[in-house]
C-alpha cells in the first residue's frame, strides 16, 4: 500500500510547474529526479542565491534545487560553479560552455501587453539577453496602427536561447510578457520527414529540382472574378501590382496622405 | 512493563549509585554529537562560516571531505543514476566508517529525528502512556526492500520524496518549510500510537544502516551480566529492547555478553542506567561464551 502511494507520488512529482527551472546541465526532469540526491551543493555554489531546494509544500520534488526567474535569474556564469558543484550527474558535468545551456526557452508570451508590439522602444529584454542579437533580435515590421512607424518586435530564437530568464526578470511590466517555459511547453515540431526548401536549397547550394521545367499552373478564382493587377503568367495576366516593380500605376508613397505625397 | 519499573524512574538506581553526571554520560555525548553535527552545516548558513555545506544526503567539508548518504546513493543506483567521483569517493568514506563503528550509530549519534523519538519515548514513559498498536519491527526491513524496487520502477529516488530525515535536516539549513508538520507527526505517532515506532519499527534509513553495521567491530557488551539485579532499567530505556536479552541472559546458553544484534545502535544509555556498570563499550571479537567469574559453563552446552 505504502509502495502504491509511493510510485504514485514519485509519478505526480515529475510534474515540474511551467515556471520553476532547473539549473543548468540538468538533466531531463524524468532523469534529474533519479539522479539528484537532494544534497544543496548548487544552491551553495551559486554565487547570485538563485537558486533554492523545493520545501514540502512547494510543486516541486522535496528538496530539489530550482529557481524563478522573475525572481532570481540566472547570470550565466562561465565556470558554471553550480554544475561543478554536483556530486552526482544530475548536473550534467560534460555542460561546459553556459551557452549551450537549456534551462527554458523564452516566450513573448503576451503581445497585447509588450511595449514593443504597442509600437514602442522598450527593448529592455533584448537589451538584457546575455546572448544579445542570437538569442533574442528585434524583427523590424511595419506599424499598421499609425501607417507611418516601424514595430522593433523581440523574437527569440530557441536554438540559441539558454532559459536564463534575464529577459523575464527585467520585463518593465507588472507581469513579465516574455516568461521562460520548459522547452517541452514552448516548442512546436515539424513532421520528422518535414524539409525546408529554402534551408535545403541553401544546404546543397542551388535548388533541390530542375525549375527549367517547372510549370506554373493558372491560378484558380470564383468563375467570373477579376483581380485588377493580380499577377498571374499562366492565365496570361502579367500586370504588375501597384507597388511592385514594373507597375504602371506608381508607387506606394513613402508620406502618409497629407505630407506632401501624391498617391 | 513491569509495575516495580514504573514505580521508579528509569536510572533512578543508576543516579543514586553513580551521580547524574555519570548516569547520563552517553546520552549527553550523543546529544553534543547530534547537535555539534547540525551547527556545523548550520555554521555556514547562518554565521557565514563555511565549513560544512550540504546536508547529510551529501555534504562537503572544507572544500576536501566528501561524504554521501550511502542509502540515497543506492536509491539513485537502482534508479539508473551513478554519482559523480566526489559523490562516490563520499559513498566509500560513509561506508567505511559505519563499517566500523556500526552502522546504527547513525541513528543514535548523528540523525536529527532520534532526538525528537527520544524525546517522545521518554515522554511517554513519563506520563505512563500504555498501549497503542504494534508493527513488527522487521517491517523497516519490507520498506527498505520497498523504496529500492520502487525506485528502480519510477526512476525517482523515492524515500527521499518523504524520508523525514532529511525533511528536518535540509530544512533547518535550507529552510524549513511546513517540513515541522512531518517531525510534529511522527513526534505524536511515537507518543501516542506506537512505542518506539518510527525508529524502532519503519525508518527504512535505520534498517539499511543496520544492514552495514551487521558484522562491525565496536559494539556493547554486557561483561558484568553476573552483577545483574534484573532491575530492567536498560530494557525499559532501550529503543531496541530486544537486541539485550541474548547478551545480557545468555550465560546459561553459553551465548557470549556482546550484543551482536545489528539494530543495537550503540547508545550507550544501557551502560548509562545500569547501576551495577554490567555494560560497556567493547569490540566484538571480546566475546567469551561465559562471563561468570563464579561458575564456569560446562562444555557441552557450548
Amino acid at each position: 500500500m505504502l509502495g502504491l502511494g509511493l510510485g504514485l507520488y514519485a509519478k505526480q512529482s515529475k510534474a515540474l510547474p511551467a515556471l520553476a527551472l532547473r539549473p543548468p546541465g540538468a538533466l531531463p526532469e524524468d532523469d534529474f529526479l533519479g539522479a539528484c540526491i537532494r544534497c544543496g551543493l548548487c544552491v551553495r555554489d551559486c554565487p547570485y542565491n538563485t537558486l533554492e531546494l523545493a520545501k514540502p509544500e512547494t510543486p516541486v520534488a522535496t528538496g530539489t534545487p530550482f529557481f524563478n526567474a522573475r525572481n532570481i535569474p540566472c547570470e550565466m556564469c562561465e565556470d558554471i560553479p553550480c554544475v561543478k558543484a554536483c556530486p552526482t550527474k544530475a548536473l550534467d558535468h560534460a555542460l561546459v560552455d553556459i551557452n549551450k545551456a537549456k534551462m527554458g526557452v523564452a516566450v513573448l508570451i503576451d503581445h497585447e501587453t509588450c511595449l514593443n508590439f504597442l509600437g514602442l522602444r522598450c527593448d529592455v529584454c533584448y537589451r538584457v539577453c546575455p546572448v544579445i542579437d542570437k538569442a533574442i533580435t528585434l524583427d523590424m515590421v511595419p506599424n499598421t496602427r499609425t501607417g507611418r512607424h516601424a514595430m522593433f518586435l523581440p523574437t527569440v530564437h530557441s536554438e540559441h536561447c539558454t532559459g536564463c530568464g534575464k529577459c523575464e526578470k527585467s520585463c518593465v511590466l507588472e507581469e513579465s510578457a516574455i516568461r521562460i517555459l520548459p522547452p517541452k511547453l514552448a516548442k512546436g515540431e515539424l513532421g520528422r520527414h518535414y524539409r525546408v526548401g529554402w534551408d535545403e536549397q541553401k544546404k546543397a547550394g542551388h535548388s533541390l529540382i530542375d525549375e527549367s521545367k517547372m510549370q506554373d499552373l493558372p491560378d484558380r478564382m470564383p468563375e467570373g472574378a477579376v483581380l485588377p493587377g493580380h499577377y498571374d503568367p499562366a492565365s496570361g495576366h502579367t500586370e504588375s501590382l501597384r507597388g511592385m516593380p514594373g507597375s504602371e500605376a506608381g508607387a506606394i508613397p513613402s508620406l502618409p496622405p497629407g505630407l506632401g505625397g501624391k498617391p | 512493563m513491569s509495575q516495580i519499573a514504573h514505580k521508579k524512574r528509569i536510572g533512578a538506581e543508576a543516579v543514586e549509585e553513580k551521580g547524574w553526571l555519570r548516569a547520563h554520560k552517553w546520552l549527553i555525548l550523543r546529544r553534543i554529537s547530534q547537535f555539534g553535527i547540525l551547527g556545523l552545516f548550520l555554521l555556514g548558513p547562518l554565521a557565514g562560516i563555511w565549513l560544512v555545506k550540504g546536508n547529510l544526503n551529501y555534504s562537503y567539508t572544507l572544500d576536501i571531505l566528501p561524504l554521501t548518504d550511502p542509502f540515497v546513493a543506492l536509491q539513485s543506483l537502482a534508479a539508473g543514476h551513478v554519482p559523480e567521483t566526489l559523490g562516490l569517493i563520499g559513498v566509500a568514506i560513509v561506508l567505511a566508517f559505519y563499517l566500523l563503528v556500526g552502522g546504527r550509530v547513525y541513528c543514535s549519534w548523528v540523525c536529527p529525528i532520534n532526538v525528537v523519538t527520544d524525546l517522545a519515548g521518554w515522554l511517554r514513559d513519563r506520563l505512563g502512556i500504555k498501549g497503542g498498536s504494534s508493527l513488527s519491527r522487521n517491517t523497516r526491513y519490507w520498506i527498505l526492500g520497498m523504496t529500492l524496487v520502487g525506485s528502480a520502477l519510477t526512476g525517482v529516488v523515492l524515500w527521499e520524496l518523504i524520508n523525514p530525515i532529511s525533511m528536518l535536516h535540509r530544512g533547518l539549513i535550507f529552510g524549513l518549510g511546513t517540513a515541522w508538520t512531518v517531525v510534529i507527526a511522527i513526534f505524536l505517532f511515537d507518543l501516542f500510537v506506537m512505542t518506539r515506532g518510527w525508529c524502532g519499527r519503519l525508518c527504512p534509513v535505520g534498517a539499511f544502516y543496520s544492514l552495514i553495521g551487521r558484522w562491525s567491530p565496536v559494539r556493547i557488551s554486557a561483561p558484568q551480566r553476573a552483577a545483574c539485579n534484573d532491575c530492567m532499567d536498560c530494557f525499559e530505556v532501550c529503543p531496541e529492547p530486544q537486541v539485550i536479552r541474548p547478551a545480557l541472559k545468555g550465560e546459561a546458553k553459553g551465548v557470549g555478553p556482546v550484543i551482536l544484534a545489528p539494530n543495537c545502535t550503540n547508545c550507550g544509555r544501557c551502560i548509562d542506567v545500569c547501576s551495577k556498570d554490567v555494560f560497556t563499550y567493547t569490540l566484538r571479537f571480546n566475546n567469551p561464551a561465559s562471563t561468570s567469574p563464579l561458575v564456569r559453563v560446562q562444555p557441552e552446552s557450548q
